[in-house]
């Protein structure tokens, strides 16, 4: 057993690579992923910065500490869905199929592609939290606040990602995954990434309470505009687990249809 | 010959919908999304309006006559790259005539998107701009996807590829959103308030805004007209020159 969790472990870390490698050796694809949430921010923070006045607005240094934690989560969900149209473009061209008639886990494919996607999303958070103290923003609990929340970021982006890939394994096709994307910009809408809840129009601000992306946003926020809040984190976690367990679960369905259907 | 090409890439709506509902519906969710996240902003003082969907959706409406003016490109992009292009320019017609054609049909075609997201805005509150204030912002809407299309134009003959896509979408969405597109003039913060100031397009998004958050006069309604006949001259050069140097 070990040895088979060692096999798989290593066609993890290849698939993963190959993923990684694969996204940062096409910059002219890879730089909309980073350069339109930041363009976002820039404009949204210009735009609405005086939103702090508003009564009820948490209370922040400024506004860009506000929506750091939303513009990394733009970023990380549309990096996830960009992990899925080039699982699914592999997936049309049969490179999937070949991996597929190996003698190698079909899980260990699968969660290949969302390892590389965890790594992108931890780069992502990286890059927005540099580029916030770059320009004004201040993170409250310090470097280990910038850990925690790589850490969070990389998982989420797992658990986003899973839902993207169980789309490409049912569907096959990368058009149909592209297809999905302003639904995440509806989903983002829907939560306090760009906006308090509490400040949001309803039913959108309703929906918002208790949308699972919006505790994932919240515990992303938190150090950066507060203290360490247990309950907060905890349900931060508890929403990236599952998200996560919701779309592995599809894909393990999708995987569990794909050999039923011999493909 | 420039209702020929009209034809053609009006004929692509009832062919292929599919590809014309996302530009059709992606303004409107945008919409809808950030009257949601932003209303709110009405209550902060010197916000000249306490509707915020009435405030933005000019800003809607000019974003969706941009894409659809970017598009334009691509599909000239597409049309190049399969040398369908070639036979055109191969044609007795003008240069002039098949630059018509291409900006003609964007400015048709914007009225899709533009009269569903008013469809929409009216059921969710948005005051009634009265008749002028319509028709003028629709007219600002056509104007836009005349300067969206020359733009998008220009590039596919620079670049001869739908690669340059992301580039003709972001320019344009980049060129509505520095403006007033958000918050009033005094109401933007940092380096936007001194480059909404100076962005031609803000002339634009504020003549279109006035029936929807007051009444239109002439004094902001002729600075908008001659931006957008400006920006229109001045791109429709480039996109000349590209052509011309397709065939030089």
């Amino acid at each position: 057993m070990m040895e088979r969790l060692a096999t798989n472990a290593r066609v993890v870390a290849a698939l993963g690579r190959r993923s990684v490698i694969q996204t940062l050796r096409r910059p002219q694809l890879a730089a909309p992923l980073i350069l339109f949430p930041t363009a976002l921010l820039a404009i949204q923070t210009a735009g609405a910065g005086n939103a702090v006045n508003l009564p009820q607005f948490p209370p922040v240094d400024n506004f860009l500490s506000f929506m750091l934690a939303g513009a990394i989560v733009q970023a990380v969900m549309m990096t996830g869905n960009s992990g899925a149209i080039a699982f699914a473009i592999d997936i049309e061209m049969g490179f999937t199929d070949r991996l597929f008639a190996a003698p190698i886990s079909r899980y260990a494919v699968v969660l290949g592609r969302l390892v590389a996607t965890a790594v992108l999303g931890g780069i992502i958070a990286v890059y927005f939290i540099v580029l916030g103290l770059i320009f004004g923003a201040s993170l409250n609990e310090g470097l280990l606040a910038a850990l925690w929340i790589t850490i969070l970021v990389a998982a989420a982006a797992l658990a986003f990602g899973s839902i993207g890939a169980a789309i490409a394994l049912r569907t096959n096709s990368a058009s149909v995954v592209q297809g999905i994307f302003p639904l995440v910009f509806v989903i983002l809408f829907l939560s306090d990434a760009f906006f308090p809840a509490n400040l949001m129009l309803d039913p959108a601000g309703w929906v918002a309470e208790y949308n699972p992306l919006s505790f994932v946003v919240n515990g992303i926020r938190e150090p950066i505009i507060a203290g360490w809040s247990l309950d907060t984190q905890l349900k931060a976690i508890a929403s990236v687990i599952g998200i996560g367990i919701f779309g592995l679960t599809l894909c393990r369905y999708a995987l569990i249809g794909r050999v039923r259907r011999g493909v | 010959m420039v209702l020929a090409l009209v034809r053609r890439a009006l004929n692509e709506i009832f062919r292929v919908p599919g590809a014309a509902i996302p530009g059709i519906l992606a303004p409107a969710i945008f919409f809808l999304g950030l009257t949601s996240v932003f209303g709110s902003l009405t209550l902060l003082p010197g916000f000249d309006t306490h509707s915020y969907q009435s405030f933005l959706i000019p800003v809607s409406m000019l974003q969706g006559a941009g894409f659809t003016g970017a598009a334009t490109g691509v599909n000239l992009a597409r049309d190049i790259e399969q040398g369908w292009f070639d036979r055109l320019l191969a044609a007795p017609a003008p240069r002039p005539v098949l630059l018509a054609g291409l900006v003609l049909s964007a400015s048709l075609r914007s009225l899709l998107p533009a009269t569903f997201l008013l469809a929409v805005g009216f059921a969710v509150g948005v005051h009634w701009p009265g008749l002028l204030g319509l028709l003028l912002a629709l007219f600002l809407v056509m104007g836009m996807a005349v300067v969206a299309a020359t733009w998008g134009t220009s590039l596919a003959f620079r670049f001869k590829t739908q690669s340059a896509a992301p580039l003709m979408q972001i320019g344009m969405l980049l060129a509505v959103l520095t403006t007033t597109a958000y918050a009033p003039q005094n109401l933007l913060t940092g380096w936007l308030q001194t480059v909404a100031k100076y962005n031609p397009v803000t002339q634009v998004v504020d003549a279109a805004r006035q029936g929807f958050v007051g009444t239109v006069t002439w004094s902001d309604t002729w600075p908008g007209l001659l931006t957008l006949v400006g920006l229109a001259a001045l791109l429709s050069f480039f996109a000349l020159r590209g052509m011309h140097r397709m065939t030089a």
